[in-house]
């Protein structure tokens, strides 16, 4: 079946590129303003768009995430907020696939089945959760994929070959490589371990594999380029927010500018790689 | 509440999934799942091994002073003219809480696993000094990291843990308490998987961690079944805890828990109390939720955020419980009950007085709860209070608040 993600992933393949993600936090720093920033992210060069839903105890992310989510609730931002969002999002985009990405609690407090429903009706195209691993497979992701959203699940370090299976099993959409034991932000990745790590996933399925967690610069981006199908870049974002605010943490003029000029830096570097197309 | 099937035994969970009814489980990042089954491995070929357990005896009862005594509190049952008052005296073991009786446990696993850097999380800072102290035994890095609003209003255990060799890290995020200390303990571990172990304080977290930890917690409640029959002849009538997480009430509660006849009762902090909204009382107070590798009472908003914990009581303010003690309160087996700031600062100056011995204002609020039921019940009820910690750590604290109320 042709999904908004897999069409994406094929026009990118065509173009013998890898695809950008880029994350950023909705609400973040204020509602009206993330709404644009994300309305200006596809133009500027975004693949595909991570939709961050804050919560106050991120437990995977490093500061500056966490900072971002801070920001985004003292702004009055909730999970229903979030989907109108992506439902306003939709009324300028029918093409860039949005994935929600958070942790399981306000899903839980706001309904499983109600969620889905709502965010399929939104036009969410998958989910990364990161507080749900595979042995709790039945709270969230089968209800998802039953629901024709894509549940994308991280790989780490960590997961080793054994184990590798029983991640991909109920993975849709693309893999997540997480390119370091640690939070977001956090280290810089050793690119020859990325890069052997993605081969290692790719042996066990045919999704395509996005890579993330301390990627940072067009320079990075385009190292992570050379091994994987796609580069995620979330922490130097939500950081180029932080910076653009004025004095009492307001956006200014400038911030959806901030956002939209490092996003072209980064689809530079991403497409300065050249892929061979499968 | 949700209806729950009266199990044939109510100390049978977890299930092979770590969940206690729908409680519990394993809500954590793919990072550290491998890590969570690891130790689960572990700890199952400790368990049943003679050599471990034979380890745990020898320094539970050299190193940490047990057992414990179980003192009848002849002063404050005579003042309170009811019940027949016993304490169990946690507050003797080294370090000066029961803290100490699951860090043992942790520690022995993690020298077994080869792991030679221990992390911890830690509220009133019990949870901490026990772990900077068994890793100064054992020649062991230590970090320990606590809410920087903890760090200030528990300084005489901060001191502790640094002259110990410990490294403590005082968390600036959220409410910069122990919920935080829990998420910034679980960023490290995250970070430094192959050395790492994390040393859990409390009966929460990812499983196994709960079971774990009122496993090693449950030789309170085992000591007090053979001391209470040697001294009454029989079981008690009831047992009183407090909970935050609630490690020293399930280690006291499980051995008792398939004896209809003890009734149980687990006691929140109410805090400024429960109308106000400030309070760390979940289960009275929350509803279910996920947080910290589990499913369990929170507290939070309509939109499933966490909101901050209030309690005097820097080792009940978690927004928490164990997931154990959410099941056994939809169960219907525990009764939980809760105590104000004011009622538990109350109970700590009464002890103080009556017995010369000054609690931690922890198990201050299980003994504002006796305060009240003591006196309602006959002399011949038997009650058996968990003295969890004892109050040397407070006393700067609730001096302050004492001499502000002269002045």
């Amino acid at each position: 079946m042709t999904t908004r993600l897999s069409a994406r992933f094929e026009q990118c393949r065509a173009s013998e590129r890898a695809a950008l993600v880029t994350f950023v936090t909705a609400g973040d720093p204020d509602h009206a303003t993330s709404l644009e920033i994300v309305k200006a992210l596809p133009e500027a060069g975004a693949d595909i768009i991570e939709l961050g839903m804050p919560f106050t105890d991120p437990m995977a992310d490093g500061p500056a995430i966490q900072a971002s989510g801070l920001r985004a609730l003292k702004g009055g931002e909730t999970l229903v907020k979030t989907l109108a969002l992506v439902r306003d999002f939709r009324e300028h985009d029918r093409e860039t696939p949005i994935i929600l990405m958070g942790y399981y609690n306000p899903i839980y407090i706001h309904g499983v089945a109600r969620f889905l429903d709502d965010a399929k009706a939104a036009g969410v195209d998958g989910l990364i959760v990161v507080d749900l691993p595979p042995e709790e497979d039945d709270e969230l992701c089968l209800p998802a994929l039953e629901s024709g959203l894509a549940f994308i699940r991280l790989a780490t370090p960590t997961t080793d070959e054994k184990r590798l299976p029983k991640v991909l099993g109920n993975t849709r959409g693309f893999v997540y490589y997480v390119s370091i034991t640690g939070i977001t932000g956090a280290a810089t990745p050793d690119f020859g371990a990325v890069s052997a790590a993605v081969s290692r996933i790719k042996r066990h399925t045919p999704l395509p594999v996005a890579v993330g967690f301390g990627v940072k610069t067009p320079e990075h981006a385009a190292a992570v380029a050379e091994a994987a199908d796609a580069v995620v870049i979330g922490s130097s974002l939500v950081e180029a927010v932080r910076t653009s605010l004025d004095g009492q943490g307001r956006a200014t003029s400038e911030t959806v500018d901030a956002v939209a000029n490092l996003v072209r830096a980064l689809a530079k570097g991403v497409a300065a790689v050249r892929k061979a197309a499968a | 509440m949700s209806v729950v099937a009266k199990p044939n035994s109510f100390r049978s969970g977890p299930d092979e999934r770590g969940r206690f009814g729908v409680f519990g489980g394993r809500f954590v990042a793919e990072t550290l799942m491998p890590l969570v089954l690891d130790l689960e491995h572990a700890y199952t070929q400790a368990k049943a091994d003679p050599s471990f357990r034979a380890d745990m005896g020898s320094f539970l009862r050299h190193y940490v002073g047990r057992p414990s005594p179980l003192y009848f509190a002849e002063r404050l049952t005579a003042h309170l003219g009811g019940a027949k008052i016993y304490l169990k005296r946690e507050e003797l073991n080294h370090t000066g809480s029961h803290k100490v009786n699951n860090v043992l446990g942790q520690i022995l696993l993690a020298r077994r696993m080869g792991k030679t850097r221990i992390i911890a999380e830690t509220g009133a800072g019990q949870h901490g000094v026990a772990t900077a102290t068994l890793c100064a035994r054992f020649g062991l890095e230590c970090v320990v990291y606590m809410g920087a609003v903890d760090v200030e209003r528990q300084k005489p255990n901060v001191t502790r843990m640094n002259m110990l060799g410990a490294e403590v890290v005082p968390v600036q995020s959220g409410s910069r308490t122990l919920k935080d200390a829990l998420n910034e303990a679980l960023r490290d571990w995250v970070t430094n998987v192959a050395d790492t172990f994390y040393c859990i304080g409390t009966v929460a977290g990812p499983h196994p961690y709960p079971m774990m930890v009122r496993d090693f917690q449950s030789v309170i409640g085992d000591e007090v079944r053979e001391q209470i029959e040697e001294a009454e002849g029989r079981l008690p009538d009831s047992l009183i805890a407090c909970i935050g997480g609630g490690s020293n009430a399930m280690g006291l509660f499980h051995p008792f828990l398939d004896e209809p006849e003890v009734a149980i009762y687990g006691v929140e902090a109410a805090g400024h109390g429960i109308a106000s909204g400030l309070h760390a009382a979940s289960l009275t107070g929350g509803r279910p939720g996920i947080l910290h590798g589990n499913r369990t009472y929170l507290l939070m908003d309509q939109d499933g955020q966490i909101t901050e914990a209030h309690s005097i009581s820097a080792g009940l303010d978690y927004p928490g419980i164990g997931p154990e003690h959410a099941w056994l309160h939809e169960a219907g087996r525990v009764t939980y009950l809760s105590a104000t700031d004011e009622e538990a600062l109350e109970a700590f100056q009464l002890l103080s007085r009556l017995e010369g011995i000054i609690p931690a204002l922890e198990p201050a609020h299980a003994l504002a709860r006796v305060i009240e039921l003591a006196p309602k019940l006959p002399s011949r009820h038997v009650m058996v209070v968990n003295l969890s910690g004892r109050g040397d750590k407070d006393v700067p604290q609730v001096a302050e608040i004492l001499e502000k109320r002269r002045t």
